[in-house]
């Protein structure tokens, strides 16, 4: 079922029609509220008023995430909090959160984005969806849960964690709709099967997937252990949160919801628009957002566009899945980390930070975050128990500033590798 | 009184122990007493050294992580009961021992290297006590 045929349908001539009449407002009511982005248009010599319809998007001077942190924390709202009914976060590069409000309409429009998405993936208002993304200033798990009650699906708000339990609601209540991160369904995959219970005894049937980046062969074997059609979403907080992009049952790209969202795609060095088909930047300006609305967001993920009509009749603009990144930021487990937070956290112990390393593993379905640390002379105790205390203190610390735990390791000065006389901070063993 | 104990910082791994022992070696620098405290992921490698400055400073040159610490080294008969009775006046001066370790030259006497918490006070508390500690003049030519 298409959620809302009209405009998902639409003549690109209508959309762009539509596109151009909200960018106006959007710029305007940026420029009038926004004192830090009124200064980036008048440096590249702009008025509202330039802003003549979307073929002038490419004018707009971009947003990044620092702009967030720079007016932390509700210094980029363009309503006054009266207006403000939700508050989210995310992580950001360095110690403080990414924070964004929502105004009742901003949620309404969330509501439809998520609605139109898992219209897209196949579900319907039969479905019984457990939502098992965490529940809190992550958006996950409330974007999905009021989509699901927009269409008026059954909605299970069981939040992250708990395996027992999830997989005893799956079979009691009948579960036909899993949304959580890839890696954790397929951990319920294998918990499944060491508790003997077959994919034939649920009645699971559709997966929804997204806040990490996944393969097509996670595809392949989520869609085998579990028996459903893994569909993936796409969305960050900055912009609204899950919804953005979403994938229909042909799985041929995710179709960004673009009467919301402007996607661009520009050469991350040279910040020039590409063509359709040629892999960059996605940048998003939202249209519609009344909280936090953003004009030309730096997603720093690597995409590209189909501007092609879709065989499922909609003719959104489709995403590929994400390349990789444009920065250092990583993904474990559904969570952003930045090594500048790691930096920030080492800074704390110490005036000048120790050389350190990150290095991601995935063991069985599971990211896991190893940091070695070199212990120079400014940490140096002889005393073992202060070298453990030490090494508790790091631990203890980067867990509540990431939020997932990190396996701390003390190793002798030079142990990790420079090139260049730069240190490398990360390596990824994953295979994306 | 106080000696200067030379502290490495060492993760367990192959051939990390016999390097430092080699540089030190080709230095011409002398271990007198020497001790290893390791925990499942890293050790700490002290000694004692015929010259500390020198060997902190080379060791540092080949970027070890590396520090002096203050010890004291208590001689006593090598005797069953001896260590017992020093142990046993500084525990009840309540003089707090990080760690010690022990060597024996001879059949006479044995010498303990000790790191309190006060430092001042165990010195203090050890000589009220008539007990022998070894200068480190005496320890470093060892």
């Amino acid at each position: 079922m298409i959620w809302n045929e009209k405009i998902e349908c639409a003549s690109r001539e209508y959309m762009k029609a539509v596109q151009s009449e909200r960018l106006i407002e959007t710029v305007k009511r940026i420029y009038h509220n926004i004192p830090s982005y009124r200064q980036k248009m008048q440096a590249a010599g702009l008025v509202p008023d330039d802003i003549k319809s979307i073929d002038d998007l490419s004018k707009l001077p971009f947003t990044v995430k620092t702009d967030l942190r720079d007016n932390y924390p509700f210094g980029m709202f363009t309503v006054p909090m009266s207006e403000i009914v939700r508050i989210h976060a995310s992580s950001g590069t360095t110690g403080k959160p990414t924070v964004v409000g929502y105004t009742r309409k901003d949620l309404n429009s969330w509501a439809e984005v998520v609605t139109r998405s898992l219209c897209m993936a196949g579900v319907h208002r039969e479905d019984i969806v457990q939502v098992a993304y965490g529940y809190g200033l992550f958006t996950g798990g409330l974007g999905l849960h009021y989509g699901c009650e927009n269409l008026g699906a059954s909605v299970i708000p069981i939040s992250g964690g708990n395996t027992e339990k999830q997989l005893q609601l799956m079979q009691d209540f009948g579960t036909t709709v899993l949304a959580c991160t890839p890696s954790y369904s397929l951990y319920l995959a294998e918990e499944m099967e060491a508790a003997g219970i077959k994919k034939e005894d649920l009645k699971l049937r559709i997966g929804i997937f997204g806040a990490e980046p996944w393969t097509e062969n996670m595809r392949k074997e989520i869609e085998s252990k579990l028996g459903i059609k893994a569909i993936d979403i796409y969305g960050l907080s900055e912009i609204i949160g899950p919804g953005v992009s979403c994938e229909c049952e042909h799985q041929a790209g995710m179709h960004v919801n673009e009467d919301h969202f402007i996607p661009e795609i520009v050469d991350p060095e040279t910040l020039q628009p590409l063509p359709a088909g040629e892999i960059g930047e996605l940048v998003f300006t939202t249209i519609t957002k009344e909280g936090i609305p953003l004009i030309r967001y730096r997603t720093r993920d690597l995409t590209r566009l189909n501007y092609d009509k879709c065989a499922c009749g909609r003719t959104l603009v489709r995403m590929e899945k994400c390349k990789g990144r444009s920065d250092d930021m990583l993904i474990i487990r559904g969570v952003n980390v930045f090594p500048s937070q790691i930096e920030s956290v080492l800074l704390e112990m110490s005036e000048t930070a120790p050389h350190y390393l990150l290095i991601v593993e995935r063991d069985g379905n599971l990211d896991t975050l190893k940091l070695m640390v070199e212990v120079q002379e400014q940490f140096f105790s002889d005393e073992i128990r202060q070298l453990e205390a030490l090494r508790k203190k790091i631990t203890h610390k980067l867990q509540s500033t990431l939020g997932i735990s990190v396996d701390v390791k003390l190793v002798e000065p030079k142990t990790i590798e420079r090139t260049a006389g730069k240190a490398k901070r990360v390596i990824d063993n994953r295979k994306m | 009184m106080i000696i200067k104990q030379l502290s490495v910082f060492l993760e367990n791994k192959t051939g990390r122990l016999n390097e430092v022992t080699q540089i030190l070696g080709n230095a011409g620098i002398n271990m007198s007493a020497f001790s290893v405290a390791d925990t499942s992921e890293f050790g700490i490698l002290r000694m004692i050294v015929s010259e500390p400055e020198k060997a902190l400073t080379i060791l540092r040159e080949a970027e070890f992580s590396v520090r002096l610490t203050d010890v004291i080294c208590l001689s006593c008969p090598n005797e069953p009961g001896a260590l017992a009775r020093a142990l046993n006046i500084l525990s009840g001066e309540s003089v707090f021992i990080e760690y010690l370790y022990a060597y024996s030259m001879d059949n006479k006497s044995a010498n303990i290297v000790l790191k309190p918490d006060n430092i001042q006070k165990c010195i203090e508390v050890l000589q009220a006590h008539k007990m022998e500690l070894i200068s480190a003049s005496e320890m470093y030519k060892i």
